[in-house]
């Protein structure tokens, strides 16, 4: 009796110390949710109970009160093996509906979590019970898809173990999952985009600038310039539309203050699984002094590519294996405008910290991104080591191993194909037939690209300059052979458009709100989805139920992804293999830009493709 | 896979082609619940109702002859189509009464990337006589990013005026930043009762320096020289008035 109430005050005793050995660490060792320096505790099972509600979390020292998962920022990690079925009790104790969206995983469509797509969505009080087996392996996440929750907290990493041994197993992995926290209410930010669209951005272009500019390129250079972004009423600095002005970036819910850390031996294989969770911040990841090699593109391996710095666009996510030495390492992630940053310190001991480096300048949008005269441009990315092993280095991707006859033989009788037509790459660099834009246009429709370019080798805006490696999408090859090899037997084009002075995102000037008919997918065939990029920004488009095949090469392995980013004025392809029957949505992975109407719904169909 | 229809699959497909509105959700959850979420989805992404208040001028004015309180602000509530649009603007003279009092309420409907058409009422509460007219004008972004308003008012006494408004926004530095502006009004007949003459009256060129501390709270100081011209400039004139001066400004540039 004696002893078990000393053991009990002994405990107390030990958490009362707890708390004050808390409040005495240093900020990068203090934790809200027990994920330094162990990583994420994670969720293993197959049975999974799960809440929403509104809770706080602090983030660098301030309250935020925000939608979360289990009261967790991020949401719990869940641990999931394939081949599994899991079932996941989603309780919602909002006082709105709430969702679960299940990102990049194949399952039936019902179970995929979109309100007024796959379901209804969870309402208040209620418990919806998810159930689906798992038919894939890697990193992926999950987040809410109910209004602007996912900008209040409601995301988390997810990762399914591979049935069979993992060839890119480690020592020690890490989530690394980026996301972006505002205190302001999500709705006012959007609110304030639709009244004043430039509102969060502080980069714009001075009357120090122009004279800057005017002394180094001659005044004559510096007012054209003004005055042809003038005349077409774009601005060149319009890189993010919701900026670090409201923006804390985290990793892992922490602020670059607290500065997450993850701990390794030195020699360790590290594992980091990269998930860019933002509503809108698109970063620029490295770690300075640490070659990172890409093993993993949105879940699905692709063969090791080792690179410097990678472009991580919302919702992609990326494996990447480093090799720390004895020392200590600051991961960057730089938000593409460069106006924020979130970091972490990879370290072998407790309380190592490396160099922050300094932010680069930001960046400005050129003619290219206009896809007004990518030919005056050339120079910008002449010199790219991914030029020289480019979409069209045959040899390379594998060609020798095709046979074009067999790819063919699927066709399902589309005589009218016109080969070059279904390789855009190949016109790459070259000036095309003026692009065509059968599409609506009106008040929400600023610029029509008239010479949009494949930009799948081309580095990230703001890293074109950079003198060490960067990871561009051709670098990507898919490990394993992609599983349907058919050429597409249609293709559809599909525009990304806006304007930004209203703060209207569209595709094919239509927004969702004025869409009657869903986009068709026959089942069984191959599509050629073309997106063409109108818009001056880059847009993660996202696709879900089925992966996309990155129109990269003519090979057969061609990278898979679930989200990939459009850049400003590019036209690039993705194929896909409509095998999964029901209704996907289908948009814009920035948050504001969807709730703008950047979305459609993808309806997959049990029907033959009408001839 | 056989590509050749069996005669169930050609059923199946025509059944399907003649569902095709049915949404697939429906076969799992109550269809009822489903067209609530979808209708409510598709009006979430697109179609939101949003607003702007904004005060662009609220300002101490002060010249040779007298100080005054200036305001011009507007508002609007609705689609990215379609809003409903108030303007008001006017002048409160040395502490004592309202001399110049406008309210327009207007219908304002986006036509182009950066064009609306406004069509409405606006109403003088001051200076009397009070004058009531019909509107009609557009509002946008013209290249170079000048900042338009162009209106055409037919009052209630028949007379026919125009008023073009543009500004352009300089920034200095990311917060301060510098606003030339220029009105001009012209009357395409006299109204003597309302003190108008015929062409170009009460024109205005301003230079307004603000800061803001945040976007939506920017105090500002400036200078504005304007008056009457022609016709109009006679009249004041012959009232002992002073046809033409500068102003200095100061005041607050604010929004919700």
């Amino acid at each position: 009796m004696n002893f078990t109430r000393r053991k009990f005050l002994q405990q107390g005793t030990f958490a009362v110390a707890g708390v004050g050995l808390n409040l005495a660490l240093p900020p990068w060792a203090r934790s809200g949710t027990a994920s330094n320096l162990t990583g994420m505790r994670p969720l293993a099972g197959k049975v999974f109970d799960l809440s929403v509600a509104a809770a706080s979390s602090i983030i660098d020292g301030r309250r935020g009160h925000g939608v979360l998962v289990n009261e967790q920022l991020p949401a719990p990690l869940l641990r999931w093996r394939e081949g599994d079925t899991v079932t996941l009790r989603v309780t919602n104790r909002l006082e709105v509906d709430t969702s679960i969206h299940w990102h990049g995983i194949l399952l039936p469509f019902q179970m995929d979590g979109v309100p007024g797509v796959s379901f209804p969505g969870i309402s208040p009080g209620e418990t919806f019970v998810y159930e689906f087996p798992l038919q894939q392996a890697g990193t992926y996440w999950y987040h809410s898809h109910s209004g602007l929750q996912e900008q209040s907290g409601h995301y988390g990493p997810l990762i399914i173990e591979p049935r069979e041994a993992d060839p890119d197993s480690v020592e020690r992995e890490y989530v690394i999952l980026l996301s972006d926290w505002t205190f302001e209410d999500p709705h006012r930010v959007f609110a304030k985009l639709k009244k004043m669209p430039d509102n969060y951005n502080f980069q714009q272009r001075t009357v120090q600038e122009f004279f800057r500019d005017s002394r180094e390129d001659g005044l004559a250079s510096a007012v054209d310039d003004r005055l042809m972004w003038g005349d077409k009423r774009m601005n060149p600095t319009d890189i993010a539309d919701v900026t670090g002005a409201t923006y804390t970036y985290l990793i892992n819910g922490h602020g670059p203050k607290d500065n997450w850390t993850g701990l390794f031996k030195p020699g360790e294989r590290v594992r980091l699984r990269f998930i860019n969770a933002s509503a809108m911040s698109i970063f620029n990841v490295r770690i300075p002094g640490l070659p990172l090699s890409v093993v993993q593109a949105d879940g699905l391996p692709v063969v090791p590519v080792e690179t410097d710095e990678f472009q991580i666009g919302v919702a992609e996510t990326f494996d990447v294996i480093v090799k720390p030495d004895d020392r200590a390492y600051t991961l960057m992630a730089e938000s593409n405008d460069r106006y924020g940053y979130a970091r972490a310190t990879l370290a072998p001991r407790e309380g190592m910290v490396a160099p922050v480096p300094e932010l680069r300048s930001r960046p400005t949008l050129t003619m290219k991104d206009m896809a007004m005269d990518h030919g005056s441009m050339g120079s910008s990315d002449a010199g790219h080591e991914s030029m020289d092993g480019g979409p069209v280095d045959h040899a390379a991707m594998g060609h020798g191993k095709m046979d074009h006859g067999a790819m063919n033989h699927d066709l399902m009788g589309n005589g009218t194909m016109d080969h070059a037509a279904m390789n855009p790459v190949s016109n790459h660099g070259r000036a095309a037939a003026p692009q065509a834009h059968d599409h609506v246009k009106g008040p929400g429709v600023v610029g029509l690209a008239a010479n949009p370019v494949n930009r799948l080798h081309e580095r990230p805006l703001g890293l074109q300059d950079e003198d060490h490696r960067v990871l561009v999408y051709t670098d990507l090859r898919a490990r394993d052979c992609n599983p349907d090899v058919r050429m597409p037997g249609r293709e559809l084009e599909l525009h990304l458009t806006s304007n930004m002075e209203r703060y209207m995102w569209s595709f094919d000037g239509v927004k969702f709100s004025e869409v009657d008919e869903p986009i068709k997918f026959y089942k069984g065939e191959r599509v050629r989805l073309t997106l063409v990029n109108d818009t001056m920004m880059p847009h993660p488009i996202h696709l879900h139920g089925m992966f996309f095949e990155v129109v990269t090469n003519d090979s057969e392995f061609k990278p898979r992804k679930h989200t990939i980013v459009v850049k400003p004025g590019e036209k690039m392809s993705v194929d896909i293999t409509a095998d999964a029957v029901g209704d996907w949505a289908f948009h814009c992975h920035l948050l504001y830009h969807m709730h703008a109407g950047m979305m459609r719904v993808v309806s997959v169909v049990d029907e033959l493709v009408p001839v | 896979m056989s590509r050749i229809p069996t005669l169930p699959t050609i059923g199946l497909v025509l059944f399907a082609v003649g569902a095709d509105a049915q949404n697939a959700a429906d076969a799992f959850y109550d269809a009822q619940a489903m067209a609530t979420a979808r209708s409510k989805l598709q009006e979430g992404h697109g179609n939101q109702v949003n607003s702007l208040i904004i005060a662009e001028r609220l300002e101490y004015s002060t010249n040779d002859t007298g100080d005054a309180v200036v305001w011009e602000g507007q508002g609007w509530l609705g689609t990215d189509r379609n809003k409903f649009w108030v303007k008001t603007e006017g002048e409160y003279v040395d502490g004592e009464e309202i001399d110049e009092a406008e309210l327009q309420l207007l219908y304002s409907r986006a036509v182009s990337a950066f064009w609306d058409v406004q069509a409405g009422i606006r109403h003088d509460f001051e200076p009397t006589p009070r004058r009531s007219h019909l509107v009609i004008g557009t509002q946008g972004l013209a290249p170079y990013w000048f900042e338009v308003d162009a209106a055409l008012f037919l009052s209630d006494e028949g007379k026919v005026t125009a008023r073009i408004e543009t500004e352009y926004e300089l920034s200095l530095t990311q917060r301060l930043i510098l606003q030339p502006r220029l009105e001009i009004n012209l009357a395409a007949s006299a109204d003597e009762e309302a003190g108008i003459g015929k062409g170009l009256f009460d024109t205005v060129a301003e230079l307004r320096l603000r800061y803001e501390f945040r976007r939506e709270f920017a105090p500002y100081i400036g200078v504005s020289w304007g008056g009457d011209f022609g016709d109009t400039a006679d009249m004041v004139q012959r009232q002992d008035g002073k046809a033409r001066g500068f102003s200095i400004v100061a005041g607050f540039r604010l929004w919700y």
